[in-house]
């Protein structure tokens, strides 16, 4: 905080305000309201409502497709944190090496940043279609690719959707950090050592770690929250629910299946996870990397 | 000559990426400017067909919905309304949230920066029923404010200013305190010139998030009268693949433009606060 600061009763009030009020009405009042939602159980006309304690918990971790969600969602972070990382990473280290058409190659190489999720899984949804899929019958001729049936062609359809649309993200922030990262530690760095691929692990590599960890983060609440639209517009669970991601699933339980207690419940382990995650991130990393 | 073959091989992977980023949109373009009938019977095109005036039109133009009343048109005017609404209201309350925190005096400060920092924890998606359900008790289903409130309850904007505020010297605040600046007028004078750039980044990235939202819109709005363009990939009401090829192109355009354009800005302001 700053050494100075005005000390005026009513302008700070006024100026907290606005932001406390929205975020109290529709983001503390609604979580309180899933709270509510996941320790009781309500019939399904609405009539009564009454005190479960864990009964919701229990039923939604006891159900084998929570589990095999749970399990798809930590390979769909896994995935795509995975390969758009790598891919956003080889692409950043070459757009800063190269001296011609950098900023040529910055714009096209960002714009998909700004494709929604949705409009990302109708296209895909077209790649993929078995009667129009260019990449459909190419991989249906190399081993008789099949989403709606095998489980691991849909799991590489969603893959391939989710990780495209998040490359150029990834890219951004690694070019940006590489070019923060100073010249001189560079310039040092090539007269100690010649082969610029030791070079890159041993010295740009642990300098980039901030803005790794930040990105993975980032990936994962992508992979988490923002692919429900890439979900829903591609294979909406197919085969049979196994492409299912734990906030898709939620958002159907409870707004198709009407079931508040399931969703509730459901909300309140996944608010656990990023709440983990996020712990995870302050104690744990950001103790241990480099900054410059 | 060991510098050129690196030289020449980050060209082929930058070239590589440019491609795999541009290609499956071309491929969807090429194919909307086709007759249906084209992509019937000889599937996706690679190339330019002469129907591109005639599918664009259409899409745009042609009434749909339930009602038959509605036109994409009218969709991409809603999704502005949302996106700006949102952007510019999560904006103009952090902007002055940050101020009380890194400014005053304030005695809840502390509590205050983790009630706002526990919204980043539980975004729209994790409490989506319940939202709804309040959203509906005010009464605001099928209006412009409950497209926009809750959207607007984000916590990213307040965090992202405060730490710009911090980065300001603050013999700023000492040279204004004796020149005899208020706090109003340090905001608008002093503060508000000097967030330009942080202003317009966030400002790009609110837009983008407000414009792409798929879910809440889906939820929100019963009436086709507040659909909005993403949302309508769902409820797609174009008659054939060829006009839904179009509708994709049209609905990605002004948040891509937006990015391209205006790059500088975004990328400026986002990296200048770390």
């Amino acid at each position: 905080m700053k050494k100075v600061q005005f000390n005026s009763y009513f302008t700070q009030y006024f100026f907290v305000a606005p932001q406390l009020i929205i975020i109290l009405i529709f983001l503390y009042l609604p979580i309180v309201q899933t709270f509510t939602d996941a320790f009781t159980i309500q019939d399904p006309f609405g009539f009564g409502r009454y005190f479960a304690g864990f009964d919701n918990f229990t039923f939604v971790l006891s159900d084998p497709a929570y589990l095999t969600a749970l399990r798809f969602t930590l390979i769909f972070i896994f995935v795509i944190t995975f390969f758009s990382c790598s891919i956003g990473l080889l692409l950043a280290v070459q757009a800063n090496n190269v001296i011609h058409g950098k900023s040529a190659y910055k714009t096209l190489l960002i714009w998909p940043y700004a494709i929604a999720p949705a409009v990302v899984g109708v296209t895909a949804n077209y790649f993929f279609s078995e009667r129009l899929g260019l990449l459909y019958s190419f991989f249906h001729n190399l081993w008789g690719f099949d989403w709606y049936d095998n489980v691991h062609d849909a799991y590489i359809y969603v893959f391939i959707a989710a990780s495209w649309k998040q490359i150029s993200a990834n890219f951004i922030f690694f070019l940006a950090g590489l070019q923060n990262i100073q010249k001189s530690i560079i310039e040092a760095s090539v007269i100690d050592c010649k082969s610029s691929f030791r070079r890159f692990w041993t010295i740009t590599f642990p300098l980039l770690m901030p803005t790794t960890f930040f990105l993975i983060i980032i990936n994962i609440t992508y992979a988490f929250f923002d692919t429900l639209g890439i979900i829903d517009t591609t294979t909406i669970g197919a085969p049979s629910g196994e492409t299912k991601t734990l906030v898709f699933k939620a958002y159907i339980d409870g707004f198709r299946g009407l079931d508040l207690g399931s969703a509730g419940a459901q909300s309140i382990i996944m608010m656990l996870i990023v709440l983990v995650i996020t712990v995870f991130q302050f104690r744990f990393i950001e103790g241990r990397i480099h900054y410059n | 000559m060991f510098k050129t073959t690196s030289k020449i091989f980050s060209q082929f992977i930058l070239i590589s990426g440019v491609l795999l980023m541009i290609v499956p949109i071309w491929i969807i373009f090429a194919s909307s400017t086709h007759s249906n009938s084209v992509i019937q019977s000889d599937g996706m095109q690679w190339f330019v067909g002469d129907q591109f005036t005639k599918n664009y039109d259409q899409v745009l133009n042609k009434k749909g919905g339930f009602s038959e009343e509605i036109t994409a048109t009218k969709l991409f005017l809603n999704s502005f309304i949302m996106a700006i609404g949102i952007a510019t209201l999560t904006i103009i309350t952090s902007l002055m949230a940050a101020y009380t925190i890194v400014y005053f005096r304030f005695k809840f400060a502390v509590p205050l920066f983790w009630v706002i920092f526990i919204t980043l924890l539980v975004p729209l998606e994790l409490r989506i029923m319940p939202s709804y359900q309040i959203v509906s008790d005010l009464h605001l289903i099928n209006t412009y404010t409950g497209l926009i409130l809750p959207l607007s309850a984000s916590a990213i904007a307040t965090l992202f200013f405060r730490q710009f505020y911090l980065s300001i010297p603050d013999e700023l605040l000492e040279a204004a305190k004796l020149d005899g600046v208020n706090s109003w007028k340090f905001f608008i004078d002093f503060l508000l010139p000097l967030s330009k750039t942080m202003i317009a980044a966030m400002f790009i990235f609110m837009f983008v998030y407000g414009y792409n939202q798929y879910l809440w819109p889906i939820i929100m709005t019963t009436s086709e009268k507040y659909w909005t363009v993403i949302m309508g990939m769902k409820i797609i009401f174009m008659a054939n693949t060829v006009e839904r090829f179009a509708y994709i192109i049209l609905s990605m355009m002004p948040p891509v433009f937006i990015i391209i354009f205006l790059q500088r800005w975004f990328i400026q302001g986002l990296f200048q606060s770390k």
